[in-house]
């Protein structure tokens, strides 16, 4: 702290937190907004942050529940939002336990072994993670349709396809994973190995139980890229039980027929327990994120 | 760093524990069989014609079989799913993209050239004049056809014909019945037309063979007529048209069949076309206006949203990063909230909150100002939508970022600042801001490189509208360059993948610049 300060401290205190709060309310209005809307009757604007009618209809609606009104008529729910939930949820699930193991493996291997071609195929790695994927979606779509036709299971509109097409962004999980396993001394697995532990034995009994932390992290983060992941499940899913959220939640702002208050249950419904394990897990998240950048 | 494997070389000893035995066993078996299937695809695929994917597919098998069987390779064997994964699903992408920009791949050439043969080759038709009425007769439980030529009246001996009884319940019915000639109609009764109708659908599945081999089948409610395959494979690989006798030659150049008058016919398969896809994108002007168009936009997009970014986060940033300041930990989960919502949320609730009729934001201008922007049909509004949105949602990971960087700059610095009588301001334009710049920017161009590529944000908030007009393909004022790729390659009724894979080769060269760039400044080290 600097030990000389300026005389005008307190009124410079109060300019700093006028100005952080006005800019923290722009920043959450938006998601205050969401909120009380979806407690609100109807789809339109009010103008109101609190509610004026308030109403579960939404709510119930987001959780599959049909809906009577006062004046007697049912409304059914418009979309299978729990479904998509759920599609979602298994999706990234089974492909964040693949990334796992593949860069958990790979990773051990780049921090632990001397092998040929090594410094190559990491850099080479990780050039190739810039190109996004939205740009071969062409020729991933062409794979999966040919693909499909052999096995079914991996067709076009079907999950199998969206969990394999995940698998080409690993390369950054394995810098972060091989960035936290060269930070634990090697000594404990060569001493398992002068002892004839194999290689598999010192990695998968000595290295990865003191490994936990950072394959949560990976995990949790792989996890919510995938439930984030949009344009391949746009391109490779086509029926609406088979949607992922992230493509099937936009139909709810369809151009002719916006239902902003039923939009508005489903996203907090969906986005609230994504955006609770993000906060929790930030520390972790955010130091890979931005130490496999500054490192490199 | 060691060397676990240092026994490489060594003879494989065989594992005391029988446990240890069963698991190598059941790894190698496991390998085995994962080998044998993929070249099951590779050979399937080579069946089909589909070259590239065998190829793909026996690189893969071939690559697992050498790692997995070579002692020598122990540490490969770790990297191998990673790198097998990276391969198949972005690698061989990516190639197979560029490959795909130098052919006419679209919804009319979609097949391949055997699967447009066997289509036509199955077609039919219905040969004129030739048709026979027919009279359903029962027969105890059954149902015989008789059938009368139309073209033959008068002698009915050699236009007649009599099917084999069938059951008129739709499960036990064959669907091929040979038919016979006969002199004279059954002697049984005659069902009424009513009975025809209700039992429409089944005899429509019915196929009857004469004893010439002809096959005929119901094309009315009184008709049965020979259906006729309408093409016939030549040796030289042409096809004959049986209706008028026309000869059809494929044409490897567009990939069609031509007849002689040189119309082409549907369905076509993709054939190499060179450079066409790259010279239709610079010299025609119906899509060369637009692409440059969005090209000049996808870089203001991309610079601007890393500018306001970088902006906003860095003001907060040292803000947050005064010591005497109060509460800075709520601060911060506040300010860093945008960045834990899920993107495709937040993006919809900003379409939602700018909707031009009733969304809250023109519901707050109408009021406090009278005014009500059109945020999704004017082109300039629509862009500075784009660029609030934007900003809001990707300021926390730079405001992260700075927040991260300031804490190693050392405190004395600003100490010798206030001696000298420097202000807030000057502490951060002078201290702050150039000593963090240099380590930030490799880090501001992956971002460039990430929002020159954000197609969430288009697909979700505009999808690229308003669109530009007098474009020969989809294309917005809003539109980047992936979201006008995507548009080429998956909304049009087009498909043409071609001219999108032709524009996505164009941004890889450009996303590989700014790679290389990005790796001349990191200096990365293994």
């Amino acid at each position: 702290m600097p030990m000389v300060q300026p005389r005008s401290i307190r009124l410079r205190k109060f300019g700093a937190h006028l100005a952080l709060l006005g800019f923290v309310s722009l920043v959450v209005f938006p998601l205050l907004l969401v909120i009380s809307i979806s407690f609100r009757e109807g789809n339109f604007a009010s103008g109101s942050l609190i509610p004026e009618r308030f109403s579960l209809e939404h709510w119930a609606l987001a959780f599959g529940i049909p809906w009577e009104r006062a004046d007697g008529t049912v409304v059914q729910p418009p979309f299978p939002v729990l479904l998509w939930l759920w599609n979602s949820v298994k999706v990234a699930t089974v492909s964040s336990l693949m990334i796992l193991a593949l860069s958990t493996t790979s990773a051990y291997a780049f921090a632990r072994m001397r092998f040929k071609g090594k410094a190559p195929i990491l850099n080479g790695m990780l050039i190739f993670q810039m190109f996004p994927a939205v740009l071969s979606l062409v020729a991933l779509y062409a794979l999966f349709d040919r693909l499909g036709e052999l096995v079914p299971w991996l067709g076009i509109n079907t999950h199998g396809a969206l969990v394999l097409a995940s698998l080409g962004a690993v390369a950054l999980h394995i810098w972060t994973i091989k960035g936290y396993f060269e930070s634990i001394d090697g000594s404990l697995e060569e001493a398992a190995m002068v002892d004839g532990a194999s290689t598999w034995q010192a990695f998968w009994h000595i290295l990865l139980p003191l490994s936990v932390p950072i394959l949560v992290v990976v995990f949790i983060l792989a996890f919510i890229m995938s439930i984030m992941e949009y344009p391949m499940a746009s391109v490779l899913l086509l029926d609406e039980d088979k949607l992922t959220l992230a493509v099937g939640a936009q139909q709810y702002l369809a151009d002719h027929n916006q239902r902003w208050g039923d939009f508005a249950a489903a996203a907090v419904l969906s986005g609230l327990p994504i955006t609770l394990v993000f906060l929790l897990c930030q520390r972790w998240i955010v130091g890979g994120l931005t130490s496999g950048g500054v490192k490199g | 760093m060691y060397t676990p494997n240092a026994s490489r070389g060594l003879p494989r000893h065989r594992s005391r524990y029988l446990a240890e035995r069963y698991t190598r066993w059941i790894m190698r078996t496991l390998v085995a069989l994962m080998v044998l299937a993929i070249l099951w695809l590779v050979l399937a695929f080579h069946l089909r014609g589909q070259w590239m994917f065998a190829l793909l597919f026996l690189v893969l098998g071939a690559s697992m079989a050498v790692v997995f069987s070579k002692r020598h390779l122990m540490s490969h064997r770790y990297i191998f799913p990673a790198l097998a994964g990276m391969g198949v699903f972005l690698i061989f992408p990516l190639l197979y993209t560029v490959g795909i920009s130098f052919t006419n791949y679209s919804s009319s050439n979609l097949l391949s050239e055997e699967r447009v043969r066997e289509q036509l080759l199955d077609q039919t038709y219905r040969a004129e004049g030739q048709g026979f009425r027919f009279t359903l007769y029962a027969e105890g439980e059954k149902a015989r056809l008789y059938l009368e030529s139309e073209t033959a009246e008068g002698d009915s001996a050699t236009g007649a014909l009599l099917s084999e009884p069938f059951a008129l319940s739709a499960e036990s019915v064959p669907r091929q019945l040979s038919v016979k000639q006969v002199a004279d109609a059954p002697a049984t009764r005659a069902l009424p037309m009513r009975e025809v109708i209700a039992h429409r659908e089944l005899l429509q599945t019915l196929s009857l063979q004469t004893a010439s081999g002809t096959q005929l089948s119901m094309v009315g409610l009184r008709q049965f007529a020979p259906i006729l395959p309408r093409y016939e494979q030549n040796a030289d690989g042409s096809l004959t048209d049986l209706r008028d006798g026309g000869r059809l030659t494929p044409d490897q150049d567009t990939g069609f069949f031509r007849n002689a008058e040189g119309e082409k016919l549907t369905p076509g398969w993709p054939v190499p076309v060179g450079m066409e896809n790259y010279t239709r994108i610079f010299a025609d002007p119906d899509i060369r206006g637009p692409f440059l168009q969005i090209f000049v936009w996808t870089f203001v997009f991309a610079g601007l949203t890393v500018v306001f970014t970088l902006a906003v986060g860095f003001v907060l940033a040292t803000l947050l990063q005064w010591e005497q300041l109060r509460g800075k930990a709520v601060y911060r989960t506040l300010l860093i909230l945008p960045y834990a919502v899920p993107a495709f949320i937040s993006i919809l609730i900003f379409k939602g909150m700018f909707n031009q009729h009733y969304g809250e934001i023109n519901l707050i201008l109408e009021s406090l100002f009278g005014i009500s922007p059109d945020w999704f049909t004017d082109p300039a509004l629509a862009r500075a939508m784009l660029l609030i949105v934007n900003t809001w949602l990707g300021y926390p990971y730079m405001l992260l970022l700075c927040m991260g960087l300031i804490q190693s700059i050392p405190q004395d610095l600003y100490e010798a600042s206030a001696i000298d009588g420097g202000g807030a301001i000057t502490n951060m334009m002078k201290i702050t801001l150039p000593l963090i710049i240099k380590p930030l920017t490799p880090l501001l161009i992956a971002a460039f490189a990430f929002n020159f590529n954000n197609f969430v944000l288009i697909a979700l908030l505009t999808g690229g509208a308003p669109d530009i007009l007098g474009a020969s393909t989809p294309a917005g004022t809003t539109d980047l360059l992936v979201s006008y790729t995507y548009r080429i390659a998956f909304q049009d009724s087009g498909q043409q993948f071609g001219l999108a894979a032709a524009i996505a080769t164009l941004i890889f060269v450009l996303v590989a610049a700014l790679s290389w760039l990005n790796l001349r400044l990191t200096r990365v080290k293994v």
